[in-house]
Formats: structure tokens, C-alpha cells, sequence
């Protein structure tokens, strides 16, 4: 039994992938659609924007998102310490846990049933739940590491660390609620107190969840994608640190302009400015790990998938900073510039991070050397790359003109143009960001197929732990 | 900071901020490793995991530690200047509520002559003149668009504003205190006091027929001994009577709609139309261009 590593839970999380990563982005498409025919769903309240708003992004960031992270942290951390997971039925438990909270998502927020926090909608019972889901997943994980047979925690390992440690406590003390009835509860905290900590949970989630946690695959499957030792260790443990200790204060720009205090809004801005540094650590660390072996990108889908989503990580990361400064707040706030950062960040890093590990990582767990075909990943890969890039740009579009068009005055003061007017111009962006979505969407149908093509006829394989390398090379 | 009473927060934030910036920047100074010599090659930490995974010993690149640098100095300078640390103002003498307050008394210095200038003038003489006209269409499509329509011909629920069917009068001083005091229009729901279902029934089949439109005139006939309870509102002949708001149902105006179905629910359940009051959130040189504004709507027909 201790002869082999868990896979099976590996498995299910990459499989699970690519399915949630599908609904999720189906329901993106569809609510993109919503934008420019309001009428798309008949007015059925179910299927209404606001409902599934948040079922898009719970969908997207913690079922897709979250699946990625389980399958790879659970893979990396046995195959770095040399080790079979700690407890194999709590391993199991966290499938069947996540996946329930996921299909308890699908089902409340269609209903209605919201916190309405974002990011963090699900009422009172779900968020027990995932609490003891998430704490026995620091358990397998941590209980992992106690086990291992190498003297040193690779560094994929601290970034998955300090992902699960943190978003452990940002989801408790977020969460925090006094329940009513079964699926009504109010906050613990009021006010402007309410809205900071709601936002200190939002900005770390982005942080610890959709980049500490990503930047610990990349730290491990761009290494050994390209065949070569990362460029800096000492890198590696100044971002790091620096990484998780500068994210913890950058919550407040999220409330510029508003109820917050000055002195509060002032610290989020300058901890999100020296917060640039050390995102940019990773990307520097990985896009490095590369030089020697450049002419693999030309041949290599899976490293452009990589290394692709490093430089959208490294342009996101450039611009959170900039947005969080405000003078640049004043005009990005509240528009579609603000849409199409977050998607920058989750589609061009997030998730062609996760689609090109998926790819590395499914074939092994059913015993092939790699997938079925590599011109259909190629394919995905450019399907999807001109998908963020149209996204992306007709946000930035919309989203200056946008704030542009909101601050414009006539001689007398009054507004130029009036709120629908605006809504008015939006229209061939909204087509372009809808052209985009559905690209990147069907870029997950053609994973899908290559997956299933991979994976049929073969036997599940759970590989044997090979003896750690203690000689010092 | 006024959520903390006590004063020990205010140097506790500021301590700890500043030991949290500096300390960034030290952190990176006591870590950082000399350059690497012309052609010298960088070694490995030694530690090898899942059989080929390596860590190089390269140096931080100068440019990013430059970077890292750069953002810790601009933040301390940042935080001199603007309030940051705790209670500690900045010495730029800059907060929101100081900038708020410039900006409002900049705008009205700019902006406060020209509403003066039509709030000392009769609202039919504003109505009349282009520029007031204007101003006052502006004004119409930021803050009254929204219910009552870009063409201000209103919805269901939000009465049309270009016809000659007031609800509480068309005169330009009662639209001025429509828009500053704001309207509640109640109607209570009324299917008990005309006799239940059936009841219901006739008197909107009465109502239908005050409007002439198609209707079972033997419903009709039964509805108007129970019309009596709606008249004390809506008068014995219908008409309504703007002192209340009670609209007239002899016109063919529909606020609610003015099927069958529609009369009956607006019975049963009642209706509750309410227009904001402005008084708080506009000037009152605002209200008087927007009043001057939309008495012109109609004024013209």
C-alpha cells in the first residue's frame, strides 16, 4: 500500500477540472450574452444575471480553480516528499466534501440564497461545511509533509502551504454569521467593519487562492516541464515571504473613495504598490527556469500554456498596483476595466496555469506518457490565447470610456452623458468580450475531447515511490 | 479613526506600519547575495526532489530588487505626506472630507451664478427660455430618467410627464413641490369593501365602461351601486380629484394598466406609487429647472 502514491484523489480532482471548468465558463458565456440581450432567459428569476453572477464565479474560481488546486497540491506534495498522502480516506473525504459544497452552490444561489458577500455567497450550512473540508485538507496536506522522506520542503510545497493555511482563516473569520433560519444568517460585523473585512477576505482570496496556491503548481510543473533547476532559490524565499506578508494589507483598495478611513485606504494603496515586487518574484522565477531551454516553447504546447500564463500573471500583477493607486482608482473603479483585470488574471494566469498542468499531469496518472493529441493542444492553445486577448482589450475599452463618460461635464455642470447613454456605447464591446468568452470556452470542449481520447481503454495507474535523492548533485 | 476611542490605537497603527514597510526593505537588504562573476557559473542548492527537481543559487536580478526598493521609499514618502499612519495627518494637510467640501465649493463658484440666475426667474419664464431649457433637459436625463423614461413618457407605475394628465395638477409651482416634497400615491386595496370576488368583478367592469371601453354592461351596472365606496376618492362621476392624487378614470390614462385583469388586481391589492422626495439631494436651483423643465413637457401641447 505504502509502496505507491495516492492517485486516485489526483484523478478525480483532474478529471473534475475539466468538468467544472466547462460549467463554469458556460455560465460566464451565458451571462456575457445577458449583457447584450437582457431578455435571453425569458425572465425567469433562476436563470436571472444576478443569480448566476455568482454561480459563475464561485463556479469558475473554487470548483474549477479549486479542483485544479486540490489534484496538483495533492500530486506535488507526495511526489516532493517522497510520500503517500497522509490518510487516504480524509483524502477521499475532501473530493466528495468539495464537490457537495460545489453542487450545494449550483443549487442555493440559482434559488436566491446569497450572503451576498462576494466571493463568499454561501449561506451559514455550506460554509460549515466547507470549513471541515478545507480543514481536512490542511490535515492531508501538513500530515504529508510530516511524512516525508526529504530533509528540505521544496518551495511548491510553501506556497501550497500558506494558500490552505490562509484561506482556512480568511473564509472563517469572513463567514462569521448569526444564523436565522436554515439559509439566513447575518454577518458578525457591521458597517464599514463589515465591508473591510469582506474585503480583506476578497483581495486575499485573489491572493492565497488564485495565486499563492497557482504559483505553487507553476514552481513545480514549469521545472520539470522544461527540464531544468529553477533559476533562484533565494528568489524564491524573498517573494515568497514578502508575497504572502504584503497581500494581508492590501484589502483596503478595494473600498477607495468610500466609508473607509483615509488613513485605512492610504495603507491598502501603498501595501498594493510594494506588493508589485514580489508578485513579479514568481514570474521572474519562472520565466527564468526557461533560459537555456527557449527553443522548447517552439514545440512545446504545454510550456507555451505556462509560460503564456506567467506573462498575463506578470501583466495582472502590473496592473492590480496601478489600479490600486487613487487617482487611477477614481477612474477605473465601478467600471468594466476592473472586469477585464480580474479576467486577465483568472483566465490568461488562473486558468491556462491549471489547463497546461491538467495536461501534464492526466496522461501520467493513467499510465501514458503524455496526451492523446499534442496539434489539439496546440489548438486549445491558441484558441484560447486569442480569447483572453479579446476579453481582456475590449474591457480595458469599455472600461476607460466608460469612466471617462461617467466624470465627462457640460459648462453648467451638469452631467454630458446620462447612465444609459453609456450602457448605450457598450454594446459592440460587450460582442467582442462575448466573442472572447465563448473562444476560451470552446478551448475547454477540445480539452475535453483530447482527455476523454486519452483516457479511455487505459488503467488508472498509481505510481511507486521511488527512493528520494540524498547525494548532493 | 473615530471607530477607536482609545488614543493607544492611533501610534499602534503607526509603529506598525512603519516596522511592516522598513521591514520589507530590510528583509530584502540582509537577503540579498553578491553578482555572480563575468563567467561564472551558478551552482545548485544540492537538494534534489521527485528525482530531477534542482534549485539554482542565481542572485535576485538588480532590477527587480530595484523595483522592490523603489515602492518601499515611495511608500514611506507617500505616507509622510497623506494620512496613513494612524492619527498622524500627513503633512500634506490632504483628506477626503477637505477635498469633498473644495470640490462641492469650487463647483458651486463655477456653476452657482448660472442656477441663481434662473431660480429669481418664474418657472413659465425658465420654461420659455433655451438655455434654461436645456440645462433643465440635462438635469431631467441624470436624475429622472431613471423612472420616468428617457423620453419622459413614462412606464408602468411612473406616470408619463409629456401628456395633460396630472395626477395632483399641472401647474408649474405644483410640480415644483411634486419634485421637492415627493408623492405618495395610495390606493388601499378595496376587494372587501365592494363585496369580494364578484363584486371586484363589477365594479371594474363599471370602471371600464366610465372610459367607454368594451365591458359586460350587466356587470357594469351591478359595479356602479358599489362603486360608492371608490368615489370618495375617485369622485361620484369618476374624474378623480388631484388634491389627493386620485387619478381620474374617465380618461384613457393607465398608470397600472387598463385591462380588465389590470383594474381587477388594482382593486384587490391595492396600488402604492411613491415619487421621492429631492428636497435633501438636489439644490433647489436644480428642482426649480427641473419643475421649469417639465412643465414645459406639456405646457406646449
Amino acid at each position: 500500500m505504502e509502496a505507491t502514491y495516492n492517485y486516485k484523489v489526483v484523478r478525480q480532482f483532474a478529471l473534475m477540472t475539466v468538468v467544472w471548468g466547462i460549467v463554469g465558463m458556460l455560465v460566464g458565456v451565458l451571462i456575457a450574452a445577458q449583457l447584450i440581450w437582457p431578455d435571453l432567459t425569458y425572465g425567469i428569476p433562476w436563470l436571472s444575471y444576478g443569480r448566476l453572477r455568482p454561480l459563475h464565479t464561485n463556479a469558475v474560481i473554487f470548483a474549477f480553480g479549486g479542483s485544479a488546486l486540490f489534484a496538483t497540491s495533492y500530486y506535488v506534495v507526495q511526489r516532493t516528499c517522497h510520500a503517500r498522502l497522509f490518510c487516504d480516506k480524509l483524502a477521499g473525504f475532501t473530493f466528495w466534501g468539495w464537490n457537495l459544497v460545489i453542487v450545494l452552490a449550483a443549487v442555493t444561489l440559482p434559488l436566491g440564497f446569497t450572503t451576498s458577500k462576494e466571493y463568499a455567497e454561501l449561506e451559514w450550512p455550506i460554509d460549515l461545511l466547507i470549513a471541515v473540508v478545507w480543514v481536512s485538507y490542511a490535515v492531508v496536506f501538513f500530515g504529508t509533509i510530516m511524512k516525508r522522506k526529504t530533509p528540505h520542503i521544496y518551495v511548491a510545497n510553501w506556497f501550497f502551504g500558506a494558500f490552505i493555511l490562509t484561506v482556512a482563516l480568511l473564509h472563517i473569520v469572513n463567514s462569521a454569521a448569526i444564523p436565522v433560519e436554515a439559509m439566513k444568517s447575518y454577518s458578525a460585523y457591521a458597517g464599514v467593519q463589515d465591508a473591510m473585512i469582506q474585503w480583506w477576505y476578497g483581495h486575499n482570496a485573489v491572493g492565497f487562492f488564485l495565486t499563492a496556491g497557482f504559483l505553487g503548481m507553476m514552481y513545480y510543473f514549469i521545472p520539470k516541464q522544461a527540464g531544468r533547476p529553477v533559476y533562484s532559490y533565494r528568489l524564491s524565499v524573498v517573494h515568497f515571504w514578502a508575497l504572502i506578508f504584503t497581500y494581508m494589507w492590501a484589502g483596503p483598495h478595494h473600498l477607495h473613495y468610500t466609508a473607509l478611513p483615509d488613513w485605512t485606504q492610504s495603507l491598502g494603496m501603498v501595501f498594493s504598490l510594494i506588493l508589485l515586487a514580489p508578485s513579479w518574484g514568481g514570474m521572474v522565477n519562472g520565466i527564468m527556469t526557461l533560459s537555456g531551454a527557449w527553443h522548447k516553447l517552439r514545440t512545446d504546447p504545454i510550456l507555451k500554456f505556462l509560460i503564456t500564463s506567467l506573462s498575463f500573471y506578470g501583466m495582472s500583477t502590473f496592473e492590480g498596483p496601478m489600479m490600486s493607486i487613487k487617482t487611477v482608482n477614481a477612474l477605473s473603479h465601478y467600471t468594466d476595466w476592473t472586469v477585464g483585470h480580474v479576467h486577465s488574471g483568472a483566465l490568461g494566469w488562473v486558468a491556462m496555469v491549471s489547463i497546461g498542468c491538467m495536461y501534464y499531469l492526466i496522461p501520467r496518472l493513467f499510465g501514458r506518457a503524455e496526451m492523446h493529441s499534442i496539434k489539439l493542444i496546440t489548438l486549445h492553445f491558441w484558441v484560447s490565447t486569442i480569447g483572453v486577448v479579446l476579453y481582456i482589450a475590449s474591457m480595458w475599452i469599455a472600461g476607460v470610456m466608460q469612466g471617462l463618460m461617467w466624470r465627462a461635464v457640460n459648462l453648467d455642470g451638469t452631467l454630458t452623458y446620462t447612465f444609459a447613454e453609456v450602457v448605450a456605447r457598450m454594446y459592440p464591446y460587450y460582442m467582442i468580450r462575448l466573442l472572447g468568452g465563448a473562444l476560451f470556452f470552446s478551448g475547454m470542449l477540445i480539452m475535453a475531447y483530447n482527455v476523454i481520447k486519452t483516457i479511455s481503454g487505459q488503467k488508472a495507474v498509481d505510481a511507486p515511490i521511488p527512493a528520494p535523492a540524498m547525494a548532493h548533485a | 479613526m473615530s471607530d477607536f476611542t482609545s488614543g493607544f490605537w492611533g501610534p499602534f497603527i503607526a509603529i506598525v506600519t512603519l516596522i511592516s514597510v522598513i521591514g520589507c526593505g530590510v528583509f530584502l537588504k540582509v537577503l540579498s547575495t553578491r553578482r555572480l562573476a563575468p563567467g561564472e557559473k551558478p551552482g545548485t542548492t544540492g537538494h534534489v526532489w521527485d528525482e530531477d527537481l534542482a534549485e539554482y543559487h542565481n542572485p535576485m536580478p538588480r532590477w527587480w530588487m530595484w523595483l522592490f526598493y523603489i515602492t518601499v521609499v515611495f511608500s514611506l514618502i507617500y505616507l509622510a505626506i497623506f494620512p496613513g499612519l494612524g492619527s498622524f495627518a500627513g503633512v500634506g494637510d490632504w483628506n477626503s472630507q477637505g477635498k469633498y467640501e473644495k470640490e462641492m465649493a469650487d463647483a458651486d463658484k463655477a456653476y452657482g451664478p448660472l442656477f441663481d440666475k434662473f431660480l429669481k426667474q418664474d418657472l413659465k419664464a425658465v420654461a420659455a427660455d433655451a438655455e434654461g431649457k436645456q440645462m433643465g433637459e440635462r438635469l431631467y436625463l441624470t436624475y429622472c430618467s431613471q423612472c420616468h423614461g428617457s423620453d419622459a413618457r413614462g412606464a408602468k407605475g411612473f406616470p408619463n410627464l409629456t401628456d395633460n394628465d396630472w395626477l395632483y395638477g399641472g401647474d408649474a409651482e405644483i410640480i415644483k413641490a411634486s419634485i421637492t416634497n415627493g408623492r405618495s400615491g395610495m390606493m388601499p386595496p378595496m376587494a372587501a369593501a365592494v363585496g369580494g370576488g364578484d363584486g371586484t368583478n363589477e365594479v371594474a367592469n363599471y370602471v371600464l365602461s366610465l372610459s367607454r371601453r368594451p365591458h359586460d354592461a350587466q356587470l357594469a351596472a351591478a359595479g356602479q351601486a358599489k362603486f360608492a365606496v371608490c368615489a370618495a376618492c375617485h369622485g361620484p362621476d369618476g374624474k378623480g380629484n388631484p388634491a389627493l392624487g386620485a387619478p381620474n378614470l374617465t380618461d384613457e390614462v393607465w398608470l397600472y394598466g387598463g385591462s380588465e385583469k389590470a383594474i381587477i388586481e388594482t382593486i384587490t391589492k391595492g396600488r402604492n406609487g411613491q415619487m421621492p422626495a429631492q428636497r435633501d439631494a438636489l439644490s433647489e436651483g436644480k428642482i426649480h429647472l427641473l419643475a421649469a423643465y417639465v412643465y414645459g413637457l406639456s405646457a406646449k401641447k
